[in-house]
């Protein structure tokens, strides 16, 4: 496959997905690869990648099968992400309001282990880590979540304003991920989307039941998401490394707006304003984070640390 | 090797290879059944991606249905089971990602056992749907009395695949295996 139509198909991908978010046309942007030069079935945008293994198929995978170390500093915010939040969704299983929502938020981090699995496995390649090595082994500073994820999961309201949040975010971000140079990214990102779509639902109709229910859950819908809000910020922030990746990461700052315009009908039905207030400062993306993310790490690595190399 | 040719007349979904010692292979493989929903095998869900047999060595891809299915190393490791017992001693299993898998894969025989086994099977194609606070979804049928009158109870069910559903007129309570 040569360099300039590999980089027409992927503008042709996103172009798809864009017209998809706009015009309400539900494709799937992977089916819509133009043919990539290989005779391997329409439904391959991207051929065979696998992930579980650290090759790839070289025949039909123009990716490398490690990520150039931009790359894998890259999948290492989006996985830190993914399993930061898995983990602090995790605490909720026989503690949500009814056993319905237990199931729901079990799976729902299920979901999210598994796109923080494949992302720090491809991530970890590049500097010989295993997934296990980089979940359990790193140190607080070494993280790249953004600070959203590791906001305490508060009362239930809160916690549905952050998945509101996070899944409207993650939704846009595997959309146009979905179309990336990075085959293996592109991969990741065309399964996760599916999934987050159903996340997003799932916040969106418990923002209405809430903010619709009784005085008292509106208003804890209310502070949850004012609570929340600060940390939208940073999650659209493009830091240096996006500049070095154009074509592979989805630049942050151009998010803003369909996450924006995802979430807003809901408010409105809803009848809620958009939360004013600070701006938290962020800094996950550089290894700065709030007193949330230590205990959160210290629970989750503690047996890992303890029994070295054990397994079930 | 994930490329091979696959038989005349295979589909994305059961991409059967195309060479003899191949198609054995796959015909094993494809008896292993969903650890979670046993009367489905891989080969019904569209999860046994390829099989090829390249001399004495076996690769065998399977593809998650979600990215954090748990089934999928007790799926790996029947398969690995299956063909060794059946004489195959170097065989490797990989799992991937692309093309992601999703429910229209599913063979028209196994969304009927589906049901047989009281879950109800996936309606509509797949497709990521626009955003929005109202969405509109066909009626899922009863799997028991074919009732259209149900309501989803739970999107989330007992598997990631799975959402909670209750019929309204035989008043039970059934899984509705969810479109992907």
């Amino acid at each position: 496959m040569s360099t300039p139509s590999r980089t027409d198909a992927v503008t042709d991908v996103v172009t798809d997905v864009v017209t998809d978010a706009a015009g309400g046309v539900v494709t799937d942007a992977a089916t819509h690869a133009p043919d990539r030069g290989h005779d391997h079935g329409e439904n391959e945008g991207h051929g065979h990648v696998e992930v579980d293994g650290v090759e790839l198929s070289a025949e039909l995978v123009e990716g490398p099968s490690v990520a150039s170390h931009d790359v894998a500093e890259y999948a290492l915010w989006l996985g830190d992400d993914s399993l930061v939040l898995a983990q602090q969704l995790g605490w909720w299983i026989s503690r949500a309001p009814e056993l319905e929502e237990d199931i729901a938020l079990g799976n729902i981090a299920l979901d999210l282990i598994g796109h923080a699995r494949s992302l720090l496995h491809y991530s970890g390649a590049e500097s010989d880590r295993t997934e296990d090595d980089l979940a359990y082994w790193r140190t607080e500073p070494e993280f790249r979540s953004a600070h959203l994820f590791e906001q305490p999961n508060g009362d239930f309201a809160h916690t549905i304003a952050r998945q509101f949040i996070a899944a409207n975010y993650l939704f846009e971000l595997y959309s146009r991920l979905a179309g990336s140079a990075d085959a293996t990214l592109a991969a990741i990102a065309a399964k996760a989307v599916k999934e987050v779509d159903y996340h997003r639902d799932h916040a969106a109709q418990w923002v209405l039941r809430l903010a619709l229910g009784t005085e008292e859950s509106r208003a804890r819908m209310i502070c949850g998401l004012g609570d929340l809000w600060p940390f939208l910020d940073e999650l659209f922030v493009d830091e240096p490394l996006i500049d070095r990746l154009e074509g592979v990461a989805v630049r942050p700052s151009t998010l803003r707006g369909p996450a924006w315009d995802a979430m807003a009908p809901v408010l409105r039905e809803a009848g809620l304003d958009e939360p004013r207030g600070f701006i938290s400062s962020g800094g996950g993306r550089r290894g700065d984070h709030s007193e949330n993310l230590g205990p959160l790490l210290a629970e989750m690595q503690v047996l890992a640390r303890s029994h070295p190399g054990a397994s079930w | 090797m994930t490329g091979a040719k696959v038989a005349p007349g295979a589909s994305v979904a059961r991409p059967r290879p195309a060479d003899l010692a191949s198609q054995r292979a796959w015909d094993l493989a494809a008896r292993v059944c969903d650890p979670e929903i046993p009367v489905l095998t891989i080969e019904d869900l569209g999860v046994l991606r390829s099989v090829t047999v390249d001399g004495t060595r076996t690769t065998v891809t399977l593809t998650p249905t979600y990215s954090g299915c748990p089934a999928m190393e007790a799926m790996r490791d029947d398969v690995l089971t299956v063909l060794r017992g059946a004489g195959y001693d170097d065989v490797t299993v990989e799992l991937v990602l692309a093309p992601a898998w999703t429910t229209d894969w599913m063979s028209e025989e196994g969304k009927a056992k589906l049901v047989t086994y009281g879950i109800a099977a996936p309606t509509g194609r797949s497709g990521v749907r626009p955003a929005g606070a109202v969405r509109l979804q066909l009626a899922v049928k009863c799997p028991r009395c074919s009732s259209l009158n149900t309501r989803e109870l739970a999107r989330f069910g007992s598997t990631s695949c799975k959402a909670l559903y209750e019929c309204r007129d035989c008043l039970e309570p059934f899984d509705y295996f969810k479109v992907l």
